[in-house]
Order: C-alpha cells, then structure tokens, then sequence
C-alpha cells in the first residue's frame, strides 16, 4: 500500500484557458456543468412558456413567433408542426441538459471527492472530455433549431415509424431528427464516462476511514446515479444507433411491412416500432431515477442540518436508493400498457412499479422522522429541501394511478401524465437542485446567496408549482389528451378552457419568479455577504475546507475521517456537533 | 491521478487499480450496448418466421471457427503479454502483444473477406437480400459490424500500449487494463459466434 501523502496534487494551473475552459479540476468542470444547465433550463422554460402561450390564444398573432419561425409561424400563429418541435425541444432540454446535468454531473463533480476527501476524481482529463462532449452534444441538439425544416416532431421519446422515416413524416423529422439522434447518442457517450469516473472515485478514492457505510448520502445518491447511468446510456446508444442506421442506412429494424406515410408506401418490412419503445424505456425508466436519486441524497443531508439531528435510519436510506436503482430496470413495461401487451405481461409489470412504492415510502417516513422534533432552521435550503419531499409524495401518488394497467389505459396521454411526471421527475429534481444551490453556495463562491430573495423565490414557486400542475391532472381526467396544439377544434375540451388558461397564468408567473433566483445567484456572487468556512455547521468533509476551498482540495494531506456523516444534537459545551474528522475514532 | 485505494482496513478488498477498475466498468458497459443489440437481433429473428439459415458447414462454417480460433489464440498471447509485463520482460511483452494484433488484424482480413463474400456473391447486403427478408443483412452487418470496430479499435490501442512498454513509459498495469478491454472483445465473439452463425447453419 502506497502512502496516501504522495498522492500527486494539482499543480495551481497557469492561464485563463488552462483554469477556467479546459481544466481537470473536478470543481471549474462541476461548475462548467452548472452553467451549462442553467442556460438550458431557461432556454426549456422559454419554449414552455410559448407553448403555454399558444394553447390559450391559439388564434393571437404574435410577431414574436413569426420573427423567429418565419417558416413555422408563418402569419405570426403558431402551426401544430412547430408546437410539437417545441415540445420535443423543452422535453430534451429539460430531460438531459438540466434534470440529468446539474444533479449528477454539476454537484455530483464538485462535491463527491470534497465529501469523500479525495484530490479529484480518479480520471481528470477524462472528467473533461465528459464536460466538452456533453457540450457539444447540446450544440448539436440547438442546431436543429436552424435546419432545413426545423427542429423534430418526435418528442423525448422519438417513437419510430415516424422518427425512423425521413423528411416525408413531417418537417424537422428530416435533418433535424437526424441531429436529434446524433445529440442524443454524444449524451450517452458523455454520461458513460462520467459513470465510469464517478464509480472509480467512489470505489477507490475514498480517504482513509471514509467507509461506504460513513459515506454522506448524497456521495450515496451519486453513486447509484452512476450504476443507473453506466446501464440505461449503453443501452439507449444502441438504440439510437440502430435509428440512425433505419434513417440514414435504408434498414428496418424499426419498420414494419405496409407502412403508408405521406401517401407513400414505404418499402420496409420485418422490423417493428415496439422494439424501440423496449429498448428506449429500458433506458427511459431509469432516467427518471438519475434525475431525482441525487436529488433524494441531497434533500436527506440538508433536513439533517437544518434540523439538528442525524439522519433517520441512514442504513435504510442508503439501502433504499439502491432497490430503487435496481428496480427501476425491471419495470419499463408500464410504459407501454396499451401498446397491446400481454395482459399477463402488464400486470407482472404493475407489481414490480407498485413496489417501488415500498423504498420510496421508506425514504419519505425517514425525511419525515428526521425532522421530527427538530430544531427546525427555515433556511431557503431548508423550505426547498421540504418542498421537495412534498411534491415528491403528490407526484409519487399520481404514479400509484399510473402503475395500474386498467387506470393506465384511461389515462395515458392525457394531462395526468403531464402533471405526473412534471411533479416527480421536473419539480422534485429541480427543487433539489435550489436546495442544492443555496446550501452549497457558500462553499463555491465564498458567499452566502441572500436569504430574504430566496424565501420570496421559494414561496412563489412552491405555490406556483402546484398552481400549474395539480389542474392537469384533473384536465386529465376529464380526457384532455396531451401533444395537442389546439384545444379549441373539440366540442369535449370546451369546458377545460378556463382551467387552461389557469395554468397558463400561473406558468408565466412562475417563469417570471425564476428571474428572481438568476439575479440572487449572480448578484449574490459577486455582492453576497462573506461566508464563513462552515457556515451551516454541517459535518461532512466539504465544509472543513475554506470557502472557496483551493485548487488542491485537501492538498496531501487528506483528513482521518473517524465517523458517520451525521452527528449532530451532541450533548457537549459549545458545540451541538461533530465533523467527520473531529473527535475519538467510533 | 496514480494514487493507490486507501480503504478503512488498510488494503483494497478489491486489489485493483484505478485503471483496471476504470476499463472493468468500460467493459461492463459495453456489454449492455451489445446485450442490446443480441436482443434486437432475437426480437428481429422471434418476430419473423421465415428468417433465413444460409450458413453451410462448408464454407461458412469452417470460415468461422477459423475465425473464431484466430481471435481466441490472440487472447491467450494477451494473457501471456499480461504475465510477462508482471515479470518484468518487457521485450517478451512487445512481442506476444504484436502476435496478439496480428492475429487481431487476420481476424479482421478473414471477416472482411467474408463480407464481400456475402455481398458480392451472396447478395447480402445492409438492406436486402435473396429471401427478402432485410432485417438479416441489417443485424448480420450491425452486429458482426460493431464488433470488427472494437477488433480494430483494440487493435490501435494496444499498437499504443505496446509502443509505450517498448519506450517504458507503459507499466504491468496498463498492459493488463489493455488486456481486460481485448479479453472482452473476445467473448462478446464467443456470444455472436453461435447465436448468429451456429444457429443459421442450412438445414
């Protein structure tokens, strides 16, 4: 065994280039990643907000939209063609560049080796090949903007024919689908290497002491996120490999016999659009706990801070995100209930979802046996980190609907849906990542965010969460299918349209609030108050060093680390509690 | 970051390095990609009745398992690069890594050979065949193709690798990390071999 202290450290790096664009700090390439988030969650807010927009003033002429889509919005109204391409641009947006960037790969970077009191993550240079793939791949997915025809129709999901047919499925599924899938397939080639750094930081740069059972949970998060990843991302490349080679190769692996697009008829047979769903949900599934697990760690550590006392039942917490993890790869059938599955087949599937209620419930009752009797500190931390159980429990019980094949045959494609996986999978991640931002804020930039700011910001968009979504679910109800551009051709959709336009109003406020939390971030960045070294007094390793801590993190010398993540409400003078390098070894 | 585990009880309980778990989780996930793909292929040949078995014991089949005895000789001169480079040989290394790339590249001659076999006389193409049945060009070409990439690939690397044992700049660790990803190589053939020409023999 080598001596730890002869770790190599970094050598402060010289030159803006070399510090800020291509570095191998894990800390510049986390806070790259954030960036890269934050602009693409207001692009994709934006693109909701037109969208909320033309649903509810469907014959409004706006100069806006011809200005922009001259092709798409040709008289100023919005076409059905170019509502539906952005529909798939916010739901790829948000799905990959923000739910699935700033949790993992943005927190996750900065924070995992500080937690884990290592020099960096065990493959720098391939942590920023990660970072500049992933850029790149969201280039190429904005450039569909600017295609010949626009960008897809296809939705997130992309489901083929249509998507493995060309031009003649629509405008934008030409070279626009085709930049889609390219993106889409650097994704996976980006996430793949940021999983297979973050399992080989976690399994062999951990500081002495730093067992996985004293691991924070958000290291846990992390962790899972990164089995999730190295799994669903291998798979999804092949199937957009495979969707490439059915578009640009002239195969049929998507494509059954008899297809009649366009008035054509398509001289393809022998393959079949369900192999996609099968293969895309296998990934699809997943995905949604790569963008919350983090979250749930994150959201774990801050009600334990802020409430004095050490997490309820940590094992179990720990335990519970990896059934998640492992269950979430056997249950991708219940998205494909009324894709004539096997009865037998559907309700194997419904048991294995419903059971997921089983972890999910044990992480909700620990949240909640956490703060009991605490002494509760309602910092916009805090107030985000109970929002996110919150939402977390009404978005999860919608899924209990969901999860059942006799419901799901009524609700699926409807707003349910919409309102559903909006809560669990949109509001839920991004309130872990508010919480995330202004508890580690100090940390990064050596100054605290303003409180005041962020409670007006928190209780704004609370409320205005659940102003937008929970109305979905009963427009849902009533049978209002989703994907459509124009609700106003029905007769049946009449009544909903106060309701809708109820959601619209709240969505652009909402939007607007966000500009709230932009301005503290930015203002409070360069203005903010001084932040002391542990300004929270929290127990994990981050916190030990200066704010912000320096190039080298621990330098070489990493801390003994002597105890759980989590002791706090000690019955000591001064102090209520320990870090995990302080005091006698447990 | 050439750092050692550091674990609570004192040595690693996985005893390996940083590279050879880095490249053992690469391997992981590329075998889920291929996974995905020997699905595709089972759903295209479940789905379709009439899928075709061309593959005659001669020349098909003995072409094959000529293949086949190729890539599996050129793991057994990895392992032994991989024990020499742990002995300390590095000359002994450089070459059974070139016999090893050798014969990687005669697998790739022998397979390529094969294609146009197909193609040209066979009438075997990405998108058609004689039995009008496309889907067995596509996953024939897919899945034999994706693997002679990683053949080649493999190839390259390991030209690097042995390039830098035979400067010293490459130690026993990278030997072996480059001998994981073609071990892998190896049996994801070992996985095409029977499911795509054992099981399409004539019959």
């Amino acid at each position: 065994m080598e001596n730890p202290t002869a770790a190599k450290v970094h050598a402060p790096p010289g030159g803006f280039l070399r510090r800020y664009v291509f570095s191998t700090d894990h800390k510049v390439i986390g806070i790259q990643y954030y960036l890269l988030a934050l602009f693409s969650v207001f692009l994709g807010m934006t693109l909701s907000a037109l969208m909320r927009y033309h649903l509810v003033y469907p014959g409004e002429k706006q100069h806006l939209f011809q200005l922009l889509w001259p092709n798409g919005a040709p008289d100023g109204i919005m076409t059905p063609e170019l509502y539906l391409s952005l529909m798939t641009m916010h739901g790829t947006i948000m799905v990959f560049f923000v739910l699935t960037t700033a949790p993992q790969s943005g927190f996750g970077n900065y924070f995992l080796p500080l937690q884990i009191g290592a020099p960096d993550m065990a493959f720098p240079v391939l942590n920023m090949l990660s970072f500049w793939t992933t850029l790149l791949s969201f280039l190429v997915l904005c450039s569909a903007f600017f295609a010949d025809g626009g960008a897809p129709l296809g939705g997130w999901t992309a489901y083929p024919p249509l998507s493995a047919t060309g031009a003649i499925a629509g405008p934008g599924m030409g070279t626009g689908m085709d930049l889609w899938i390219i993106s889409i397939a650097l994704f996976c080639v980006a996430s793949l290497m940021g999983a297979i750094n973050f399992l080989t930081t976690v399994l062999e740069m951990r500081a002495k002491g730093m067992s996985l059972m004293r691991m924070p949970l958000t290291c846990w998060g992390w962790f899972v996120t990164a089995v999730i990843s190295l799994f669903a991302f291998a798979v999804l490349l092949t199937a957009g490999i495979l969707l490439l080679l059915d578009r640009l190769g002239g195969t049929s692996f998507f494509l059954p016999a008899g297809l009649v697009i366009s008035d054509r008829v398509l001289d393809h047979s022998g393959g079949s659009p369900l192999l996609w769903q099968h293969l895309f949900w296998f990934f699809g599934h997943p995905e949604v706990y790569i963008a919350i697990l983090p979250g749930m760690g994150l959201v774990s550590t801050v009600l334990s801070v802020f409430s004095r006392k050490p997490v309820f039942g940590y094992k179990a917490m720990a335990y519970a995100m990896v059934a998640i993890g492992l269950l979430g790869f056997l249950v991708w059938g219940h998205h494909m209930f009324i894709s004539g599955m096997s009865p037998y087949s559907a309700i194997a599937f419904s048991v294995l979802t419903l059971a997921i209620g089983v972890p999910s419930a044990i992480k909700t009752f620990n949240w909640l046996g956490t703060i009991w009797g605490g002494q509760l500190r309602l910092t916009t931390a805090m107030l985000f980190a109970l929002g996110f159980v919150s939402v977390f429990v009404s978005g999860g019980l919608t899924g209990l609907f969901l999860g059942q094949p006799a419901l799901d045959l009524y609700f699926h494609d409807t707003y349910f849906v919409v309102g559903h996986f909006h809560m669990i999978m949109g509001v839920a991640s991004i309130f872990g990542i508010f919480a995330a931002t202004f508890y580690w804020f100090p940390k990064v930039t050596g100054r605290m965010m303003s409180e005041p700011l962020g409670k007006i910001h928190f209780y704004c968009t609370f409320l205005g969460a659940y102003a937008i979504f929970i109305p979905m679910h009963f427009a849902g109800i009533a049978g209002n299918p989703r994907r459509y551009a124009d609700f106003t051709q029905f007769d049946f959709l009449k009544d909903l349209a106060s309701v809708h336009k109820f959601i619209t109003h709240a969505a652009l406020f909402t939007a607007v609030i966000q500009l709230l939390f932009l301005w503290n971030l930015f203002w409070s960045w360069r203005r903010g108050a001084k932040a002391r070294e542990n300004p929270w007094n929290a127990t994990t390793l981050e916190w030990a060093l200066p704010s912000p801590p320096p190039a080298h993190n621990f330098g070489i010398n990493p801390p003994l680390v002597k105890r759980g993540p989590y002791d706090y409400s000690l019955p000591q003078g001064g102090k209520d509690f320990l870090m995990q390098h302080e005091g006698e070894e447990e | 970051m050439e750092r050692e585990a550091t674990w609570e009880g004192g040595g690693s309980p996985f005893a390996i390095g940083v590279k050879p778990l880095g490249m053992w989780l690469f391997v992981v996930s590329d075998a889920l990609t291929f996974s995905a793909l020997l699905v595709t292929y089972t759903y295209c040949r479940l789905s379709n009745p009439d899928w075709p078995t061309p593959f005659h014991f001669s020349p098909s089949i003995l072409f094959s398992t000529a293949m086949t005895f190729l890539l599996l000789s050129s793991s057994f001169t990895m392992a032994l690069a991989v024990r020499a480079m742990k002995n300390g040989r590095r000359r002994q290394t450089v070459r059974m890594m070139a016999a090893t790339i050798a014969m990687g590249l005669g697998f790739v001659a022998l397979h390529l050979n094969e294609w146009f076999h197909l193609m040209r006389v066979g009438n075997i193409t990405l998108t058609d065949n004689p039995w009008h049945q496309p889907l067995f060009g596509a996953t024939f070409f897919g899945l034999t193709g994706l693997h002679m990439v990683h053949v080649c690939a493999g190839s390259i690397y390991l030209a690097i690798v042995a390039a830098g044992v035979a400067r010293g700049k490459f130690g026993a660790e990278d030997v072996e990390t480059s001998g994981l990803y073609w071990h892998f190589v190896d049996l994801v053939w070992m996985f095409i071999f029977p499911m795509v020409y054992l099981m399409s023999v004539a019959r």
